[in-house]
């Protein structure tokens, strides 16, 4: 079952077309990653999907409906996103910006309810900030800020999730504790999650479902088995991959890579 | 969200943010200091006049008694004027900010001030005479003129608007328009009479000037608490504010008209004084956080203030003669402006 569908989309910036007809389908209920070289229109599409960006031409559907003829307030309700670089207001503490993601539920003024407060708290708790809550956000380390992104983005309460690059600046371990979190999320709440992500690795050890996109279009899509293949590789990013399954999630991972060229250059010496 | 969670939750616990009480002893304590401003700003100034006198003047006014014509048609308006340019200015300043997340965003400083004081130049130059009621709507059109020239040189820029290239071209634009007002002034010899719109502060405020002025700024200081959750959710950034289900086209359009009219209404009356937009947001930001739900009522009433005594000080300074009241703010607002620069830009 599709959540998201996007039907024949020409997506781009006022004088550039970075999508000129893209059509793919968002298993409901799964993690789905997008990946591909830089400028290939990764993030337009997420873009798109998350009607930041005006299609063109076609339409994205979700749940069956054209997303420009729905209010995008109830689209909010089924839907958060998290940008790649959102940056909170300075004084701004965790549990103001975590309330914030209940704005679609409220009406008028905007007081928060006793529903409201609930999911607030769930939210904090969830990703693991109860004790900081009272703090500024500038105050904690990138792994943190991207946490309570993602807790204003649960407070919201919808199936789906929207993710740009949310692992970008993380180091090692926090981008494993993000993609976890995101991981329990999906596993625990059913949360579709859609998202960007530059580790190939991650990418396959995370996701159901992997779209690889070069120049504006999907080059292969299916199951990390599927896309995580040298031949796609090859295709998408031009590298030459060693390839071999993790041992921990059993998911092809790439071991290491070379460019293209050079591997043409180091056998026509050898 | 888990049952077991929302089962474990007591509510009593829950925390809800301690920024409403200071916001709220600001807007009591601040409702209070200004009654005190305004009493104290009526009771004193060149004439000497006791405070039994003033009293009487406000509540049972003798119109055969000079003392209670001076205060009633002079330094009452002048009083009340005073505070509702500094409304204006700062709420102004305060949904500019929000609404562009720049932190040096200030109607004096993006050339809505210079705009409309141009507008009023070339009133008084081709329409002599023209009723405040008209003049005020020049003004407003003034304003917009200001700010459409320094966002179209803005945006001529390569890499788009930073918060830094739109002040510089304010500065440009006001210099531009500040020279026109002034060759409009001495070609068609309107020189004294706008000196004494712009340099004289709010000392020409008339019960005229208020009675037309009120209804436009209490509407949009209406206008910008209904906006103001919005404008919230805009200083979090265009993309995470669409996400979260906000028009934002919508609301960038009627906070531009608010913004406008508040700019317009008080360079009416005040001239272009600069600054208050720019000091009182971060002020109030500081005391009660990033909620433009508390920001704009705060802002309005801080503003208020600060420009009441200003105004106060310019009269008392060196009596009977006042010093321009753009002056004295300029000496708080021209620090505080390369403070905030120097900071990078990086607080909003």
């Amino acid at each position: 079952m599709s959540v998201l569908t996007v039907d024949h989309v020409a997506v781009g910036y006022t004088n550039t077309v970075i999508i000129e007809e893209l059509s793919a389908a968002i298993p409901e209920k799964k993690i789905t990653t997008i990946i591909g070289p830089n400028g290939c229109g990764k993030s337009t599409l997420l873009k798109a999907i998350a009607r930041i960006l005006k299609t063109q031409n076609g339409a994205i559907f979700l749940d069956g409906r054209a997303i420009q003829q729905v209010s995008t307030k109830e689209i909010a309700k089924k839907m958060a996103i998290l940008p790649q670089s959102a940056e909170a207001p300075s004084g701004l503490t965790i549990f103001e910006l975590v309330s914030y993601g209940r704005f679609p539920h409220q009406r008028g003024f905007g007081t928060l309810k006793k529903e409201d407060l609930q999911h607030i708290h769930w939210a904090i708790e969830v990703t693991g900030l109860g004790e900081l809550r009272d703090r500024p956000v500038e105050a904690l380390s990138g792994g943190q800020r991207q946490r309570v992104w993602i807790a204003m983005a649960l407070a919201q309460d919808t199936e789906i999730l929207i993710l740009d690059e949310p692992t970008t600046y993380l180091d090692l371990a926090h981008q494993l504790d993000i993609l976890l979190l995101l991981k329990k999320l999906n596993e625990e709440e059913g949360k579709t999650i859609v998202m960007v992500l530059h580790d190939l690795n991650h990418a396959s050890r995370f996701s159901h479902y992997m779209i690889a996109m070069k120049d504006g279009k999907i080059i292969t899509e299916g199951k990390p088995e599927k896309v995580m293949k040298s031949e796609n590789l090859k295709a998408v990013f031009d590298i030459n991959a060693i390839l071999m399954t993790c041992p921990f999630s059993q998911n092809p991972i790439c071991l290491s890579y070379q460019l293209n060229k050079e591997t043409e250059c180091l056998l026509q010496t050898c | 969200m888990s049952d077991s969670v929302e089962e474990s939750i007591d509510l009593k616990k829950v925390y809800k943010g301690s920024r409403p009480i200071i916001a709220t002893v600001i807007l009591l304590g601040g409702t209070i200091g200004l009654l005190f401003a305004i009493g104290l700003s009526v009771s004193f100034g060149a004439a000497d006049i006791d405070f039994g006198t003033v009293w009487s003047a406000v509540f049972q006014f003798n119109p055969n008694l000079t003392t209670h014509q001076i205060i009633q048609d002079i330094r009452l308006p002048r009083v009340l004027g005073a505070g509702l340019v500094g409304a204006c200015f700062a709420v102004a300043g305060s949904i500019m900010q929000g609404m562009t997340r720049n932190p040096l965003a200030d109607s004096g400083l993006l050339g809505l001030n210079a705009g409309a004081a141009f507008m009023l130049a070339i009133c008084f130059a081709f329409f002599p005479g023209l009723p405040y009621m008209y003049i005020i709507l020049f003004s407003f059109f003034g304003a917009a003129l200001g700010a459409g020239i320094v966002y179209g040189v803005g945006s001529l820029a390569k890499g788009g608007l930073t918060p830094m290239r739109l002040v510089l071209a304010g500065a440009a634009v006001s210099a531009l328009l500040g020279a026109l007002s002034e060759g409009v002034a001495i070609y068609f010899r309107i020189g004294q009479d706008l000196a004494f719109w712009n340099a004289g502060g709010v000392s020409g405020t008339k019960w005229e000037h208020l009675k037309v002025m009120s209804p436009w700024i209490i509407a949009a200081i209406i206008g910008a608490i209904m906006l103001s959750k919005s404008i919230t959710l805009l200083s979090l950034g265009d993309e995470v504010a669409i996400g979260l289900g906000q028009r934002t086209g919508r609301i960038k359009f009627f906070g531009s008209v608010v913004v406008l009219v508040l700019a317009g209404a008080a360079v009416s009356v005040v001239g272009a004084v600069g600054f208050v937009g720019l000091i009182v947001p971060h002020l109030t930001r500081f005391l009660v956080g990033s909620d433009y739900r508390w920001i704009v009522p705060c802002s309005a009433i801080l503003g208020s203030l600060l420009v009441i005594l200003a105004d106060f000080a310019a009269r008392m300074i060196n009596p009977p003669y006042e010093t321009p009241i753009g002056a004295l703010i300029a000496l708080i607002g021209v620090p505080f402006f390369l403070y905030l620069a120097r900071k990078g830009g990086k607080e909003l």
